[in-house]
């Protein structure tokens, strides 16, 4: 089973993220599960989501606490909060930054890869300056950077789950797939 | 076709398929998406059922209960406190034998205020005549919305169907979708033997002297028990039929087992792990999920339980003043018949997690008690 954790604040699109995620693996016939950490969501505040995979019937219910890998919408909850809390030796982090190097000594066990899935989404117009809707951006930079599920299935996954600008959002995803940069591999 | 939705979803796709003629419900907090999502396809016209938003949980019930008397399927939603607004009209709807379908997603009841779930909002109805059954996937939820209303209009009695707060409401998985013309044959649209009809007037909901009153309740606890039969039967045709089956108790790894926990929502998915992790350790392990809670499986959960050493009852819910409730009803259904050891735990009230590690603590603390023990044993109480 692959557990994926993720991480943003309200409004970023993170819940949305972890079930295209999840809609992706599906098409790739794996099993899935999607869920947020079930609270009152804000806009700003932060936010965690999981998403499950597995190749038979999931049967754990309950949050991840030991995830294989991470999903961070937001760099700045790497200075905030121990994002890396239970995280498994040799998972990928996965971050929405435009900083090219990352001085975090907390990331050092760990693959990371970047993406401005800011940039991204404001050139196709997904959300708005002060806040981008980021979600397929860093969906397709996840499975760009850990090659954990194909480009194809995450776009069909985009247009199943995202209710407005399917072609722009598809559109963010294969860039930021192929946008991925590496900061340990 | 399988899709990846929602609990909530999934319940809207079972009253879908079901084809439903009134639904009814109080649209705003602790109200889930389940009632939006239908009111949605009531709209498109994908499913052609009158949908009546009322001012409250109390009304929303009571719109079924007048349509249900008008002859139609009705259906309506809630959660925890919605449920305890409608308990007058839980009654009611029992004792006018109406077959009306509820969906309660198990949410804690205030104060304080909680959107997180346990069981107490639906076990307080436990003494209503409601038939009660309690999911632990999506597609057991949608599934069993089709076979409540099967065995509802079979026995004449309402059936909740029961799931927890975001565990399952708002945790997206595989379903796999029910089509109406596929579940048809199987669920025919419902024909009542009694329906007000102004062209032919009878009284309805009268006033019963001490001479009538006695013989309807006995009635009533007489289709609750012909229900035992109806459920396993309608849950076998529906297996038969599409290919997955629920039964009215679960057991898993049993057979062995020198050690049973007995458990109910989705901490009976979760269990099923953690005894694979405890065999492959060694440890004889099993668990028992209840699906059935009214009418309670005396028989089923005996003959289970009765051929183990120690059984542990994991309860999200509590009996203040008595114990957990499943632990209780467990009791019962061994009592006399076998001295097997049965302890208690309390956990998960409020939505607290109920995690693998959570369910572990529990079988190793009642591996190693002794005895029963009298007292409610807490699980991550950090007072």
């Amino acid at each position: 089973m692959i557990e994926i954790r993720t991480h943003g604040r309200g409004g970023q699109g993170a819940v949305i993220a972890s079930e295209i995620l999840a809609e992706a693996f599906f098409r790739e016939k794996k099993f899935v599960q999607a869920f947020p950490a079930f609270g009152v969501e804000r806009r700003g505040a932060p936010v965690v989501s999981f998403t499950r995979v597995s190749d038979g019937e999931i049967r754990e219910r309950c949050e991840i606490y030991e995830p294989d890998h991470l999903i961070v919408l937001d760099p700045i909850l790497l200075d905030t909060i121990n994002i890396t809390t239970g995280l498994k030796e040799g998972g990928w982090i996965v971050i929405n930054t435009n900083r090219e190097s990352m001085d975090n000594e907390a990331l050092g066990k760990f693959h990371v890869a970047t993406v401005d899935a800011n940039k991204i989404a404001l050139k196709y117009g997904l959300g708005s300056r002060s806040a981008p809707i980021v979600n397929t951006a860093i969906v397709g930079a996840f499975a760009g950077a850990t090659k954990l599920v194909g480009l194809d299935a995450v776009l069909d996954a985009v247009e199943e789950f995202v209710p407005l600008r399917k072609e722009n959002n598809r559109k963010a995803a294969e860039e930021a797939y192929h946008a991925v940069a590496f900061i340990s591999k | 076709m399988k899709k990846v939705i929602m609990g909530n979803h999934a319940v809207s796709y079972g009253v879908r398929a079901s084809d439903v003629k009134v639904i009814s419900a109080y649209p705003i907090t602790p109200q889930t998406q389940i009632v939006e999502l239908l009111s949605e396809m009531c709209a498109k016209g994908e499913l052609e059922a009158k949908f009546i938003a009322v001012e409250s949980e109390h009304s929303a019930l009571t719109a079924c209960v007048g349509a249900s008397a008008a002859g139609v399927r009705t259906f309506t939603a809630t959660s925890s406190q919605g449920l305890l607004l409608m308990h007058e009209i839980i009654h009611w709807a029992v004792g006018a034998r109406l077959p009306i379908v509820l969906v309660n997603v198990n949410r804690a009841v205030g104060p304080p205020w909680s959107i997180w779930t346990d069981q107490n909002d639906s076990l307080s109805q436990r003494d209503t005549g409601w038939l009660q059954l309690y999911c632990e996937s999506n597609q057991e939820t949608q599934d069993t919305i089709v076979q409540a209303f099967k065995i509802a209009e079979s026995v004449m009695l309402p059936v909740m169907v029961v799931l927890d707060a975001f565990f399952l409401s708002h945790t997206f998985e595989i379903v796999d979708i029910l089509e109406p013309e596929q579940v048809r044959p199987f669920l025919p649209p419902y024909k009542p033997k009694n329906r007000i009809d102004v062209d032919d007037p009878h009284a309805f909901g009268n006033l019963a002297s001490p001479g009538e009153y006695f013989e309807l309740r006995y009635m009533i606890e007489k289709a609750m028990e012909a229900s035992r039969d109806v459920v396993r039967d309608v849950d076998r045709e529906f297996e038969q039929r599409f290919g997955r089956g629920y039964g009215v108790v679960k057991p898993y790894r049993c057979d062995d087992a020198e050690i049973i926990l007995v458990t109910s929502g989705t901490v009976a998915s979760t269990a099923r792990a953690v005894v694979d992790e405890m065999r492959g350790e060694g440890v004889k392990i099993g668990s028992l999920k209840i699906r059935v809670f009214r009418p309670f499986p005396f028989e089923e959960v005996y003959q289970v339980l009765s051929k183990t050493k120690k059984v542990a009852v994991i309860d999200r819910n509590i009996s203040f003043g008595h114990h957990g409730i499943f632990y209780q009803e467990v009791k019962s259904a061994l009592y006399g018949r076998t001295n097997v050891p049965i302890i208690g735990y309390i956990t998960g009230l409020g939505g607290r997690d109920v995690t693998p590690r959570v369910i572990r603590s529990i079988a190793e603390k009642a591996m190693n008690d002794r005895n029963a023990e009298p007292d409610i044993n807490w699980i991550g109480v950090k007072i």
